[in-house]
């Protein structure tokens, strides 16, 4: 189908993007990737009276290092964090999950804010910025604000953006020697949204898992944390018999919804599934290091 | 509301100046108002890459691109790729290998084939599928299409070598 007819305007500032929000308030969409906007007005999903495309705003396509943390401005697209080495070196998790999403022509066009901002649930960006203790920065006319990922995604492609706000970029606590993080999902097809994804992040004291972080994708309506396994798995070796645990923990604690095609006991299971594959993988990668 | 815009796009190395309909998008726009028609539309929001295009030398889909998203940039489409012989192995490869019958995905597939090629000159079989696993062709070819492409990896790196 063919999109309904709007406007189009590129502006040249925040101050102007701020302006037009306000003037056009629910009847303007933000324009950058458009990898879902433009699927959802093609679809006669949304009907919006005008696009405000923000890529003019090139501040906000950056990947920086600033004190303690890995800044990554809301116009860096998918394909740009694919190959950063900012990213490879301070966020790795980023790397390795962003051959996950779609496909590479969609990932040269989608950006890291439109993700973040659309808050699918399904989605690999946000399940990874929670995994990862990561902060949104959002700016209005009133200035800057940072939330907590964890924070942020509130229902279902709902998060704590106000009114005439934008997501600008995000902030990542820059991961250290001690780091070690990964991601995985499945999917009945490469690129299709995932039944299920992980992504973990551990902070180590040599073999001892001192704090692991558990991200899941698709299975509720926001990006979720497995805090109770979390809290198990914290302190201790992540031999085969704690990641048995932690898997009947992960089964206790989670309350999939299903989908078109997997019932919540799949997902559940495909949860643990993937839950075991990963934290066997840090063992052993711990393990090697200590020997 | 919506009335047309003015843009000035290079399109397979010729400058256009044109008036579009925001809501118009890039592979309507090449077909419709530039005449180009092996770019094609499927599905029409964005799964099925027979609009893959070329923007500033990255492919994208055309069906989710906007005509007045690419102001300013040099937009490359199959016609501009053929002509340009930058992609003759990889077609003759399609076709030593039967990897068209009904041939409407062909035009995307080449485009997307075209970026892993540069982009990934020592892909694997497996990187190969998964890399074109963002087009789809019903008359089931993927098999022939993923040898074409593998071959013509291979081909290369072999001149590279020589």
């Amino acid at each position: 189908m063919k999109a309904p007819a709007f406007d189009y305007v590129k502006p040249r500032s925040l101050a102007e993007v701020f302006d037009l929000m306000a003037r056009y308030g629910d009847d303007a969409r933000i324009l950058a990737g458009g990898q879902t906007l433009m699927a959802t007005l093609n679809m006669r999903l949304s009907d919006p009276k005008i696009l405000i495309d923000i890529t003019r705003l090139q501040d906000l396509s950056r990947i920086e290092v600033r004190p303690g943390v890995l800044h990554i401005g809301a116009l860096v697209t998918h394909t740009a964090i694919e190959s950063s080495a900012l990213v490879a070196e301070h966020a790795p998790l980023l790397a390795a999950a962003a051959p996950h999403i779609a496909h590479r022509a969609i990932r040269n066009s989608g950006t890291w804010g439109g993700s973040i901002a659309y808050g699918d649930p399904a989605a690999e960006w946000p399940c990874c910025l929670v995994a990862l203790d990561g902060t949104v920065v959002v700016q209005g006319h009133g200035g800057q604000r940072r939330v907590k990922a964890t924070d942020f995604f509130q229902d279902l492609y709902t998060t704590d953006l106000k009114p005439g706000e934008i997501v600008v970029g995000s902030e990542i606590p820059v991961m250290t020697r001690n780091h070690w993080c990964a991601f995985d999902e499945l999917a009945r097809r490469h690129g299709d949204y995932a039944v299920a994804g992980l992504a973990v992040v551990a902070e180590f004291d040599g073999t001892t898992a001192r704090k692991v972080n558990l991200g899941l994708l698709g299975m509720g309506v926001i990006p979720l944390r497995a805090p109770r396994t979390e809290a198990l798995l914290a302190g201790k070796v992540l031999d085969a018999g704690t990641i048995e645990i932690a898997a009947a923990s992960l089964k206790a604690e989670l309350d999939p919804l299903p989908d078109l095609t997997h019932g919540a006991d799949t997902k559940r299971h495909l949860a643990t599934v993937l839950m075991r594959r990963l934290l066997s993988a840090a063992h052993a990668s711990r393990a090697a290091l200590a020997i | 509301m919506s009335s047309t815009q003015m843009i000035t796009v290079t399109v397979n190395g010729q400058d256009r100046c044109c008036h579009v309909e925001p809501r118009t998008h890039l592979v309507d726009f090449v077909r419709n108002d530039l005449g180009l028609k092996g770019s094609h539309l499927g599905c029409e929001h964005g799964v099925c890459g027979a609009c893959t295009v070329e923007v500033d030398g990255r492919i994208v889909r055309g069906c989710l691109t906007l005509a007045v998203q690419t102001e300013g940039c040099r937009v490359r489409t199959i016609e501009g790729l053929s002509d340009d012989g930058d992609v003759r192995d990889l077609q003759e490869s399609f076709v030593r290998n039967n990897a068209l019958q009904c041939g409407f995905c062909t035009p995307g597939m080449v485009m997307a084939a075209k970026e892993l090629l540069e982009t990934r000159p020592n892909a694997t079989r497996a990187e190969v599928r998964e890399w074109m696993s963002g087009n789809f062709c019903r008359c089931t070819g993927y098999h022939a299409i993923v040898d074409a492409v593998c071959e013509t990896l291979a081909e290369r790196a072999k001149k590279r070598a020589a």
